[in-house]
């Protein structure tokens, strides 16, 4: 018979909260490894959705995310409160980036988010409403 | 080679995780960008860096990497400290800079990390 669990969980992500970067990807490492995911596959999801927080905190107005563990498959959303990307094409470009200086000194915002999280995904899905939101859809096989 | 042998190489001071230097090390990747990190680093990767902040942890705990060496006497703070402890991380502090601790390491056959395929 087919399993037709699903488990859900959502996150939410503070604007400018640099002190709990990285909990809501840690959390979710940590539900993953204890279904018994594969670590590969464990790998990837920890890589999107980290970099996913960190853009939340860097770039937008506060968002969320949520993720769906289906036996076959992990679906991840990913969405804030704008202020959204003009231009879609140029940020999915390696090494372009709008990060101040302060994000830099972090760390982050080479430019390597968004392309990231793309190589970590079967299925890649952005969409952005000026003024309005970013949202990702994203999508890792199991198995 | 084992964290222990990296340790003695580097004269680089344990700041946590001495229960785990038996632990092994098949490659180094070197950056002070956790973009870079996240985009490259794979698993049984030492990372050395001169970033010491708790990011450096997140990213590195994201990456099933457990062990970071700090180049140039840089130790991260007490806070930091205790995330790597939680993560079972081995956390070490040398004098030496990124290009010396990387070419010693280098030229005792730690390999740098391969770039993933995808």
């Amino acid at each position: 018979m087919e399993d037709v669990r699903k488990i859900k969980v959502k996150y939410m992500v503070e604007k400018d909260d640099f002190m709990r970067a990285g909990q809501a990807s840690s959390n979710i490492k940590k539900i993953l490894k204890k279904l018994g995911l594969d670590s590969q596959i464990l790998r990837r999801v920890a890589i999107a959705t980290y970099e996913a927080e960190m853009n939340i905190i860097i770039h937008s107005e506060g968002g969320f995310i949520e993720l769906e563990i289906h036996p076959d498959k992990i679906r991840i959303n990913v969405e804030d409160n704008g202020p959204g990307i003009k231009d879609i094409d140029l940020a999915m470009k390696a090494g372009y980036s709008t990060a101040p200086n302060k994000i830099r000194e972090l760390g982050f915002g080479a430019g390597m988010g968004l392309p990231n999280i793309k190589r970590c995904c079967d299925e890649f899905n952005i969409k952005s409403s000026l003024g309005e939101y970013t949202r990702l859809e994203l999508l890792i096989y199991n198995k | 080679m084992t964290l222990r042998e990296i340790q003695e190489l580097l004269d680089a001071e344990i700041l946590c995780g001495w229960e785990f230097l038996d632990k092994k090390i098949e490659s180094v990747f070197a950056s002070d960008l956790m973009s870079d990190v996240l985009a490259f680093a794979n698993e049984k990767t030492l990372l050395l860096t001169g970033l010491v902040n708790a990011h450096t942890i997140r990213t590195a705990e994201m990456l099933d990497i457990s062990a970071i060496v700090f180049v140039r006497g840089k130790k991260p703070d007490e806070e930091t400290l205790e995330l790597a402890k939680e993560n079972k991380m081995v956390i070490m502090s040398t004098k030496h800079i990124m290009y010396v601790s990387s070419g010693i390491l280098y030229t005792n056959n730690l390999k740098g990390a391969s770039l993933p395929k995808k």
